[in-house]
């Protein structure tokens, strides 16, 4: 019931095997079941939200559009997903956001002032993210402190570092162009290519995302790894207690996020050829808010990575529809707001209808 | 046990088999402050060692060093005979020492078979493709709780909608499952009613009956005298009595629990004139 296990062949399971507890277990109606997933509030949302830009917003439907609103919400899903699971194994991470753009400055600058191919600055930047991520998790599990605390100071930090490297380093607050440098052509094949499916074209980041959340989903629901996620956000204690590694748990959780800083970091670097050393900053805002109207508690224990990208389709679908719809962009923020309050809502009471005991 | 099944230590099996738990004299300080002093217990397989105090009396620290959460500063802990420190509650558990603690023995929001296997999932398949075996961990649950005479309608229910004595048998009913020579149970009957209390005892003696030694903290006498084989008293952090069934009574266990003398001046202070 935690997440998104399939209704259906549940029970079948059950019928087959306890033959016993048949009758009590049919009372629970497939519609409970339904009610149950974490999920739920935001697909009911993201369906309002769709049907919504469809009938305001002319050429919303046109499978160009579809395909900006895809690149839109894969840009900000490919850190929901890591930012989910981080939040359902009880923790934030504030320095998520600067962290995409320090992976790119990283890569970057290795590259450009070492005169290396670029898949070196690549691969020396996921080292350098992993650490970071490494780091905010060993900061957490020994200090014991808050990971909102810990967290906004790495993310400051990274703001700092960011800005004065760069300007250190060039003497600018961005980067200089490594379009010229060897490799470019294939890491931008990778991380920021177009791929054209019956005449429209799909941003790479869309199968970076899915293939995400097929892992996120994977790890969460069917590892040993997933039980443990669940159970330190959970109740920590009662994890250490029957010797579930907590500690190692959360801190592989922010090396996965500092995994997604670096993918996403990728794409910002080789979508231009030279990154803004002040980018980034509030973006960890925007992949919290996308997992919590997935269905993520923020108190921990509960949520799905399926979840976060609905969460992240929601969030492309306004911030594109608002435009196609020719408003005035400004308002996006507040239909942002809007949605989370009320999917926030939402799940709280489809918990509370799924958790009272029949 | 299995020592005691050959003809002529029959009588004697419980003496002449190492006890699967034993403290003798072992103490515990925080800083300067004295939690834990010159306290003995033995546990044996098919018995169930009762131990009995107040608030405050020592009774959490003296788990926590069983189950390997904290280390004892003097005294000696022997497991089946041989002199041991546990340096982790995971090290506790694979020498076969299960703890079931009062408020965190579950994790409220995940289902009962998710929770039933927490920290011990089986898997199956290979290499990156290494997977929980959700069908076998699913069947398992519901026959291990069966086992132990519980009938859950519906494992996949998160294990908060359960009620606090049926959470309790389900982390008994785990402990029996993984192959726990030892049960340590913090206080399982606090905070239950009458009915739910007499639920849990009765699966605290079907485990005694699998034939685990049975820790059972408590700071009510009279369901430790229902299923109690040995009883430990403490006090203020020191041991006040060390009993075997046929040595004491009901009625003397609750005058020694309620610290005999201190019950009589507070009657005294509160008798009306």
């Amino acid at each position: 019931m935690t997440a998104g296990q399939s209704a259906g062949p549940n029970t079948v399971e059950q019928k087959a095997e306890a033959p016993v507890a048949d009758e009590r277990i049919l009372r629970t109606s497939p519609l409970k079941k339904l009610l149950a997933r974490p999920e739920l509030g935001s697909v009911v949302g993201a369906l309002a939200v769709f049907v919504f830009f469809a009938l305001i917003a002319d050429g919303f439907l046109r499978a160009s559009s579809l395909s900006t609103v895809l690149y839109a919400s894969s840009t900000i899903g490919i850190m929901a997903v890591p930012v989910a699971l981080l939040m359902i194994g009880g923790e934030f991470d504030l320095s998520a956001g600067v962290l995409v753009t320090s992976s790119a400055l990283i890569s970057s600058m290795f590259s450009y002032q070492m005169t290396a191919n670029t898949w070196v600055g690549v691969g020396v930047s996921l080292l350098v993210s992993l650490a970071i991520g490494a780091f905010n998790g060993f900061m957490l599990t020994r200090t014991k402190l808050p990971s909102f605390i810990i967290t906004l100071g790495t993310f400051l930090m990274l703001c700092g570092m960011n800005l004065g490297f760069t300007k250190l380093i060039d003497g600018t607050v961005s980067t200089k162009t490594i379009a010229d440098m060897q490799g470019f052509s294939s890491a931008r094949a990778v991380f920021a290519s177009t791929v054209t499916v019956g005449g429209v074209d799909f941003k790479i980041t869309i199968l970076w995302w899915l293939a995400l959340v097929a892992l996120g989903s994977w790890i969460l629901l069917r590892t040993r790894v997933g039980n443990w996620i669940f159970a330190v956000g959970g109740n920590e204690d009662a994890a250490r207690a029957v010797g579930v590694p907590v500690a190692k748990t959360k801190i592989g959780l922010y090396m996965g996020v500092a995994f997604g800083a670096w993918i996403s970091g990728q794409h910002l670097l080789f979508s231009f050829d030279a990154v803004q050393s002040g980018e980034g900053v509030g973006n960890e805002l925007i992949y919290i808010i996308a997992a919590v109207i997935g269905g993520c508690l923020i108190t921990g224990g509960y949520g799905s990575a399926v979840g976060s990208a609905v969460g992240a389709l929601i969030f492309g679908m306004t911030s594109k529809g608002i435009v196609f719809a020719e408003w005035n962009p400004d308002w996006f923020k507040f239909f942002l707001g809007a949605m989370l309050l009320l999917a926030t809502l939402l799940n709280a009471w489809v918990r509370k209808r799924a958790e009272a005991t029949t | 046990m299995t020592d005691g099944m050959t003809d002529e230590t029959t009588p004697t099996a419980t003496t002449a088999a190492p006890a699967l738990v034993e403290l003798s004299c072992v103490g515990k300080h925080y800083g300067n402050v004295r939690a834990l002093d010159g306290v003995s217990l033995q546990v044996h397989a098919g018995e169930i060692t009762c131990v009995l105090g107040d608030n405050g009396a020592g009774k959490s620290t003296l788990i926590k060093m069983i189950a390997g959460l904290h280390q004892h500063d003097g005294g000696t802990l022997s497991i089946e005979g041989e002199e041991t420190r546990l340096a982790s509650p995971r090290e506790a558990l694979d020498r076969g020492i299960a703890t079931v603690y009062q408020d965190l023995a579950v994790v409220p929001l995940m289902p009962v078979w998710r929770n039933f296997f927490l920290g011990s999932e089986p898997r199956k398949g290979t290499g990156p493709f290494k997977r929980l075996d959700t069908a076998l961990m699913r069947r398992t649950t519901r026959e291990a709780l069966l086992r132990m005479g519980i009938d859950l309608r519906d494992v996949d229910q998160p294990i908060g909608t359960l009620s606090g004595g049926e959470r309790q048998c389900v982390a008994i009913a785990r402990a029996v499952h993984f192959g726990a020579k030892v049960l340590v149970l913090d206080e399982p009957t606090a905070a239950l009613g009458v009915k739910q209390s007499g639920v849990v005892l009765k699966y605290v003696a079907a485990a005694r009956d699998e034939g685990l030694g049975v820790v059972l903290i408590t700071h009510n006498p009279h369901h430790a005298y229902l299923v109690g084989d040995r009883f430990v008293l403490l006090r203020r952090g020191t041991m006040v009595g060390n009993h075997t069934r046929d040595e004491i009574t009901l009625d003397e266990l609750t005058a020694q629990m309620a610290g005999g003398s201190d019950l009589d001046v507070l009657r005294h202070e509160l008798q009306r004139d």
